[in-house]
């Protein structure tokens, strides 16, 4: 499958939106070059605030800047995010001021900065604050659809954007809704329920899995908050077993979330993929790492398996 | 303009505007200070009433704030509480949210909403919260109480004013605990890079916070040579003097390629004799006795003035 990185996708989706949407501002802590919001500031300099490392006082002027009108994307590493993490819940969520949070590099996809640079709890509290939308962006065309539709969604929204090259899996006629997770293949004994860049591998898993002859649905579930429980809660009644797959923690994340609707309306087997309670470790690249702590693509299909067996006892 | 002044420079500097001016009259009337300290007291009174009403609420740091509140929301600032979001308002935040029911006396008698709704403070339903929220009270720009974010908030604001080619001023009150905290200094960083003229952050400092004297927990002097040294044209008063309050606020507006600050030296709990300097005053309320005390010692001033 044709490749394309995800974080230019954005950066480039984000200067074109910024020409159609004079009240897109833009505010970037000394990673510009990095989370690809370059292309913004030689568009718009006179709307982009580069404030260097001062990660709280970027999300505080991000808000200001909210209060005055404008849509400010504030921007850096997922992890660095975290640092701001009472900014976000007191300024952003609880104000409910219009600001978008940019969490980059997410997951483990800076392999090579090691495990002070991955992220593996963002979307577990992202996610618990009240008033806040969650979203991840699986594909380079999904990045970029992403840019207007979390622009125009009104309020705190915190996107995740990976810094890797993924595969493409949608055409341009695709549109992304907040709220909506997106059947990628259908399937019959088992749902892959999966965010980021392992929804790719669990199309490459459902693949295998049809050789075996296990039917397996691929859902591409970019909206983690608010979650499209009607299509999860549909996805149970049909399987009887889900598998859910992230590039973050089985704690709090998509796993998480789907738990929870799972546990709530509709109870059926379901296996985790993600990182498992543990922090993990610098790599060569990020495909080596992801398979190295259980996210590769022989995982899920295992995990596939056992949700299959689980119920059929 | 920019270099740290004492008290008496001050009154050079007012001179100096006094010419610049062409006005040789008193700078501000001595009716309108009389005015303006009157609502100061009835603002004490209003708040010390909240706090005891509700049996919560931060005395000290309201007390010390109540001419800097009452010269920005009476006098200087170009509000309308008829059209709460005008464009072109100038906006105050209130960073060291902690000090709200002075800012809600304040935003009630000067027509935000009506004052009976003071006596709803911190009830469930109620638009006044236990530290200031946007959302719900006309009046309240920026949600407030968790210390540290006024500064940064208040260059976002100023950003957002000159992309939109606003013409306002943004204001913020922190607290001199507060100043504590790092992303205060790393707002005013980004102040300073963007020469934010329209922002001027005052700096309440009573020299007490919740747990002690500021100098004792984490000392921050000097806040007025940290200031300059962040680029800001730096003025230090008596904050609870209200002809130097008003000359500063003027004098913070002709300063036209940096930020300013200002340095209010002020009294903690000041107005009510064994309120004042006491770090045990920082968030307690009066009881009946306390209450009654508090409250004829600020008659007894009011009547003074």
């Amino acid at each position: 499958m044709k490749k394309a990185s995800i974080r230019k996708a954005y950066g480039q989706a984000l200067a074109d939106y910024g020409d159609l949407n004079p009240d897109v501002a833009v505010v970037v802590a000394d990673v510009s070059s990095s989370v690809q919001t370059k292309f913004f500031a030689e568009k718009f300099p006179e709307r982009f605030f580069n404030v260097g490392i001062t990660e709280q006082a970027m999300v505080d002027v991000a808000v200001g800047l909210a209060l005055g009108g404008m849509i400010p994307f504030a921007n850096t590493f997922a992890v660095l995010f975290l640092r701001a993490a009472e900014q976000i819940r007191t300024c952003v969520a609880y104000a409910k001021t219009n600001v978008k949070i940019v969490g980059s590099y997410s997951g483990l996809s800076n392999f090579k900065d090691g495990p002070t640079h991955h992220v593996e709890c963002d979307i577990a509290i992202m996610r618990s604050m009240p008033n806040m939308t969650v979203v991840e962006a699986a594909d380079a065309v999904e990045a970029r659809k992403m840019v207007p539709a979390v622009a125009e969604h009104d309020g705190p929204v915190y996107l995740r954007i990976s810094r890797t090259d993924a595969p493409i899996l949608f055409d341009e006629s695709y549109e992304v809704k907040i709220g909506k997770g997106a059947v990628l293949r259908d399937g019959s004994e088992v749902a892959l329920i999966a965010s980021g860049v392992m929804v790719s591998r669990c199309l490459e898993a459902a693949e295998k899995l049809e050789k075996e002859g296990i039917d397996a649905y691929v859902v591409d579930m970019s909206s983690i908050k608010p979650l499209d429980t009607d299509l999860v809660w549909k996805l149970a009644r049909e399987t009887g077993a889900i598998v859910t797959a992230e590039d973050h923690s089985i704690i709090g994340g998509l796993g998480g979330a789907v738990a929870e609707a799972l546990g709530e309306k509709s109870p059926v087997y379901l296996e985790r993929i993600g990182v498992r309670d543990t922090f993990t470790e610098t790599s060569l690249s990020y495909d080596e790492l992801l398979d190295h702590y259980g996210m590769g693509i022989e995982d899920i299909i295992e995990a596939a398996r056992q949700a299959v067996e689980r119920k059929g006892k | 303009m920019n270099q740290i002044t004492q008290k008496p420079l001050i009154f050079i500097f007012t001179l100096l505007i006094f010419d610049m001016r062409g006005n040789n009259m008193a700078y501000h009337s001595e009716q309108l200070v009389k005015e303006l300290d009157e609502i100061a007291q009835s603002l004490r009174m209003d708040a010390l009433e909240m706090i005891y009403r509700r049996q919560a609420g931060h005395p000290g740091g309201s007390l010390s704030a109540a001419e800097i509140i009452t010269a920005l929301l009476f006098h200087h600032l170009r509000i309308d509480p008829k059209n709460p979001n005008w464009e072109e308002r100038d906006r105050f935040i209130l960073s060291k949210g902690h000090a709200c029911s002075l800012l809600y006396a304040a935003l009630a008698r000067r027509g935000f909403f009506p004052r009976e709704e003071l006596q709803t403070w911190g009830h469930i339903g109620s638009r006044l919260q236990g530290h200031p929220d946007r959302l719900k009270t006309p009046g309240v720009e920026m949600t407030s109480g968790m210390e540290g974010h006024g500064v940064a908030v208040g260059v976002g604001l100023c950003l957002s004013a000159r992309i939109k080619n606003l013409n306002y001023d943004v204001y913020v009150l922190v607290g001199d605990g507060e100043c504590q905290c790092g992303v205060i200094w790393e707002g005013a960083m980004i102040a300073s890079k963007y020469r934010l003229s329209e922002l001027t952050v005052i700096v309440d400092h009573n020299h007490v916070q919740l747990d002690g004297p500021v100098h004792e927990i984490l000392p921050v002097d000097s806040l007025a040579d940290k200031w300059k040294a962040f680029n800001f044209a730096t003025f230090e008063i008596d904050g609870n003097n209200m002809w130097e309050v008003l000359d500063v606020l003027d004098m913070a507006k002709e300063i036209h390629n940096k930020p300013t600050a200002i340095i209010a030296h002020t009294t903690k709990g000041k107005g009510v004799s064994f309120m004042e300097n006491k770090s045990a005053w920082h968030g307690r309320p009066p009881n009946d006795e306390e209450y009654a005390r508090a409250i004829s010692e600020l008659k007894r001033r009011l009547s003074k003035e």
